[in-house]
C-alpha cells in the first residue's frame, strides 16, 4: 500500500435488511486531498461517509487509517471532525460554547479554548458573533459556526455531509470558495458529500461517482467530465448527448447515421458502443468542407452565458449544443464534431438475458411473472433456461394489471432518437428497455414481451 | 354567518364553567358569612397554624412526589424513546394505561392492597399512591421531548469527542429539559390540591391543602374555602410563570 492514503475502503459493504447500500466499495483516499463522494440520493454516498465517521459498522470488509484497521473504534475516538448536513449546533449553548465543546471535552486548559475558538472565528469570518444565541443566526452562518465547531478540533480528516444543501444559490457559491481555500490553507484532508455535480467539479482533487450502492468512475474533475465510464457517469455530470454507436475500426466510430473520426482504439471491429458528446462540443460551420452533418434548428433558449439549441439531424436524431451565438428556428445548419470531443464507452449491455425456468412448453417464469413463449422443443417443465430478448421487445404499459409484471421506470437516458429505460421490476428485477414513448422518472408501468420476441436456451450448467 | 360567531358555544363553556367559578372564588373569598367586603379570610389563614402547617406539609408532598417522579420517570422516558432498547409502541401504551383509569379506582385499590398486605398507612404509602397516579404525567412530556430531538445533536457531540456518558449529560438532559418541566408542571401542581389520595392512603392522618379546602366547603365554611382555593390558585399561578421562563415550545403534552 502506498504510504501517502490516509484512509483505505477495502470491500465494504451495507446491507439494510434485504437492501444492499453498499456493494463491495475499494477506495482509498490520499493525505490532504479533497476527496467528493458524488450521486443521487440513496447512492450510498452518505452511508460511506458516516461509516468513516464511525456511526456505522460496514457488514463486510474494513475500513484502515494509516493503514490500520478502525472497525472496532468508536466516533468520539476517531480523529476527524464532522460537519453535519443540518449543521446539528447545539440549540443550548451560544457559538463560544459550541465550538468550545470539543476542546473541553478534552479537558484543553481554558485560556487555550480561548485562543483557539477565537482563531477559527477568524478563519471562518465569524469574529464578531461569540456571544450569539445560535438559533438567532442565518443559515449561511450556522453553516460556518459549524464548520468551525469541527476544524477547532484540529482533526485529520474533515467529513462534510452536504453542508451547503441548505443554503441558497449564492451563499452557496460564496462558501464553496471558502471551503477551496480553508482546505488549501489547512492542509488535512476533505471528504465531501454532495448530490451537486457542479459543486463536485469546483471543489474536488477527486470525484467518486456513485450509484446504487456502486462506486461508477473516481477521477479527476476533468477526468470525470471529459471521459466519462458509463452512460449513468455521463448523464449525471454536466448534459450531454448518449447515443448508440458502432466501433467501425480503431479511430472511427458511427452514429447518428454518420461516420465520425474520433481517438478511442482497441474496442475491436464492428462493435455496438455509447457515444458521448457534450453540448458544447458540436461546431456550426458554413464551410461545406467542414460540415460533417446537417441538421435543422428545432429551439433555442438563451441560458444566460450561451444559447441552448435543440437541432434535428437530417437522419433524423435530436443533439442538444451550446453556442454563445443564437441560431434561428427552422433555420438549416451545418455540423461538426471535433475527434478528441468524441467519448466512446463500452456498453454495459446490448441485450436483456434474464433467468428462468420453463413452466410447460409455451410458458417460461422468469422476473417473477410467467411469460408465454413459442413451444420450445427440447426443453421440459421445470428445466432452467436463460432468457435473450432485445431492448426493443419490451412492451411497457400504462396499466401496471396489464402487464405479465409490473415495476418502476427507476432511471432514464434519451439517446438522440429513443428513449433508453431501466425497468426495476416488483420483484427487484432489471430489465432495459428501448422505447420511443415518452415516461418519466418514477411511472409505474406493467411489463409484457411477445412469445416471439424471447429467446430461449438450455442453461449451460456451470 | 361570520367565522367568529363558530367560537360561541366554547365562550359560552368556557363563563359557565372556568370564569363563574373563578369570580365566585374570588367574591366569596372577600366576604364574611353575611355578605359584607372583607379580608378577613386571608388574614385568618396567616394566622391559622394549622392551616399554615398543612400548606407546608402539601408542599413537601408535592416536592417529594416530583422529585421522585423525574428521578424514576427520566430513564423510563429515555428508555421508551431509545429506538434499540424499546422496538415496540406496545410498551409505550402499558406505560399510559393506568392514565385510562379512574384516579380514584386506582387509589382505593392501591388502599385495599396495602390493607392485604398489612401495610400502616402513612406518609410512606402517601408517596407510593401519589407516584403511582402521577409518574405517567412525568413520563410522557419527557418521552415526547426525547422521542422528537434529532438524533444528530447527539452524534454531533459524539463526534466532537464525547464518550456516551457525557453525550447523555451535556446534550440530551440540557436539550430535553422542557419535557421535564412540563412534567413538573402537570405532577407538582394536581399534588398540592390532592385531598383524595391522602384520605384514601393515610386515613386523613396527613393532611394536605387540598383536604382542609375540602373540609371547609363540606363544613359550609364556603368563605373560608373560597380563600385557601385562592391562595392555592396564586401559587399555581406562580408555579406557571416560573416554568413559562423556559423555552417551551416543544415541550407539548401530547
Amino acid at each position: 500500500m502506498a504510504g501517502d492514503h490516509i484512509i483505505d475502503l477495502k470491500h465494504v459493504s451495507k446491507r439494510y435488511g434485504d437492501k444492499v447500500v453498499l456493494d463491495d466499495i475499494n477506495l482509498y483516499i490520499r493525505k490532504g486531498e479533497f476527496v467528493t463522494l458524488l450521486g443521487p440520493s440513496g447512492c450510498g454516498k452518505t452511508t460511506t461517509l458516516r461509516m468513516i465517521a464511525g456511526f456505522l459498522a460496514p457488514d463486510e470488509g474494513e475500513i484502515l487509517l494509516d493503514g490500520k484497521d478502525i472497525s472496532g473504534i468508536p466516533p468520539h475516538k476517531r480523529p476527524f471532525n464532522t460537519v453535519f448536513q443540518r449543521y446539528a449546533l447545539f440549540p443550548h449553548l451560544d457559538v463560544y460554547e459550541n465550538i468550545a465543546f470539543g476542546l473541553k471535552l478534552k479537558k484543553v486548559p481554558a485560556d487555550e479554548i480561548e485562543k483557539r475558538v477565537k482563531r477559527v472565528l477568524k478563519l471562518v469570518s465569524m469574529s464578531d458573533y461569540e456571544d450569539r444565541d445560535v438559533e438567532s443566526l442565518s443559515g449561511g452562518q450556522q453553516q460556518r459556526v459549524a464548520i468551525a465547531r469541527a476544524l477547532v478540533n484540529q482533526p485529520k480528516i474533515l467529513l462534510l455531509d452536504e453542508p451547503l444543501a441548505a443554503l441558497d444559490l449564492k451563499m452557496r457559491k460564496d462558501m464553496q470558495i471558502e471551503l477551496k481555500e480553508m482546505h488549501k490553507k489547512l492542509g488535512i484532508t476533505f471528504i465531501y458529500v454532495t448530490h451537486d455535480q457542479e459543486e463536485a467539479l469546483t471543489l474536488s482533487d477527486t470525484i467518486v461517482v456513485m450509484n446504487e450502492g456502486r462506486i461508477q468512475q473516481i477521477g479527476t474533475p476533468i477526468d470525470i467530465y471529459n471521459e466519462p465510464v458509463n452512460c449513468f457517469v455521463a448523464d449525471f455530470i454536466g448534459e450531454s448527448n448518449i447515443l448508440k454507436g458502432r466501433m467501425m475500426h480503431d479511430r472511427r466510430v458511427a452514429f447518428i447515421k454518420h461516420e465520425f473520426d474520433c481517438v478511442d482504439e482497441g474496442f475491436g471491429e464492428d462493435v455496438p458502443v455509447d457515444v458521448v458528446v457534450r453540448p458544447e462540443d458540436i461546431y456550426f460551420t458554413t464551410d461545406p468542407a467542414r460540415c460533417q452533418f446537417k441538421a435543422t434548428v428545432n429551439s433555442c433558449v438563451f441560458k444566460g452565458v450561451h444559447y441552448e439549441m435543440w437541432v434535428d439531424t437530417d437522419t433524423g436524431y435530436e443533439l442538444m449544443i451550446q453556442d454563445y451565438d443564437p441560431y434561428e428556428v427552422g433555420s438549416e445548419v451545418m455540423l461538426y464534431i471535433d475527434p478528441d470531443d468524441i467519448q466512446v464507452m463500452h456498453k454495459e449491455r446490448t441485450r436483456n438475458v434474464l433467468e428462468g425456468k420453463m413452466v410447460d412448453e409455451t410458458h417460461v417464469e422468469m422476473i417473477g411473472g410467467v411469460f408465454e413463449c413459442l413451444p420450445q422443443a427440447g426443453l421440459s417443465a421445470g428445466d432452467a433456461v436463460e432468457v435473450e430478448t432485445t431492448f426493443e421487445a419490451v412492451d411497457l404499459l400504462d396499466h401496471q394489471e396489464d402487464g405479465v409484471v409490473s415495476g418502476e421506470v427507476h432511471f432514464l437516458l434519451y439517446k438522440g432518437d429513443h428513449y433508453h429505460l431501466t425497468i426495476l421490476t416488483d420483484d427487484g428485477y432489471h430489465l432495459w428497455v428501448d422505447t420511443n414513448d415518452i415516461w418519466d422518472k418514477g411511472d409505474l408501468v406493467g411489463v409484457n414481451i411477445a412469445p416471439k420476441d424471447l429467446k430461449i436456451s438450455r442453461k449451460n450448467e456451470a | 354567518m361570520k367565522r367568529s360567531h363558530w367560537s360561541i358555544p366554547y365562550v359560552v363553556f368556557l363563563t359557565i364553567f372556568v370564569v363563574l367559578p373563578l369570580v365566585l372564588i374570588l367574591v366569596y373569598a372577600f366576604q364574611d358569612g353575611s355578605g359584607h367586603f372583607t379580608f378577613s379570610n386571608i388574614t385568618k389563614f396567616f394566622s391559622d397554624s394549622d392551616a399554615l402547617g398543612t400548606f407546608a406539609v402539601s408542599i413537601e408532598v408535592a416536592i417529594e412526589n416530583t422529585l421522585i417522579c423525574i428521578l424514576l420517570g427520566y430513564p423510563a422516558a429515555w428508555i421508551l424513546a431509545n429506538k434499540e432498547l424499546n422496538r415496540s409502541a406496545v410498551t409505550i401504551v402499558l406505560f399510559i394505561m393506568p392514565m385510562w383509569i379512574n384516579a380514584l379506582m386506582r387509589t382505593l385499590a392501591t388502599a385495599e392492597l396495602f390493607n392485604v398486605f398489612g401495610i400502616t398507612l402513612g406518609k410512606g404509602t402517601l408517596l407510593f399512591g401519589m407516584v403511582y397516579d402521577y409518574l405517567p404525567f412525568m413520563i410522557y412530556p419527557i418521552y415526547n421531548v426525547l422521542n422528537k430531538m434529532d438524533k444528530s445533536y447527539a452524534e454531533a457531540a459524539q463526534d466532537l469527542g464525547a464518550t456516551p456518558w457525557e453525550v447523555f449529560w451535556k446534550v440530551t438532559v440540557p436539550l430535553s429539559m422542557p419535557g421535564v418541566s412540563s412534567g413538573i408542571l402537570m405532577v407538582f401542581m394536581p399534588t398540592v390540591s390532592t385531598f383524595a389520595i391522602s384520605e384514601f392512603l393515610t386515613n386523613n392522618k396527613i393532611k394536605l391543602f387540598g383536604t382542609i379546602i375540602q373540609e371547609n366547603i363540606n363544613s359550609s365554611m364556603w368563605n373560608y374555602g373560597a380563600a385557601l382555593a385562592l391562595i392555592m390558585l396564586i401559587i399555581i399561578g406562580i408555579t406557571t410563570l416560573f416554568s413559562d421562563e423556559r423555552k417551551e415550545a416543544e415541550g407539548g403534552l401530547v
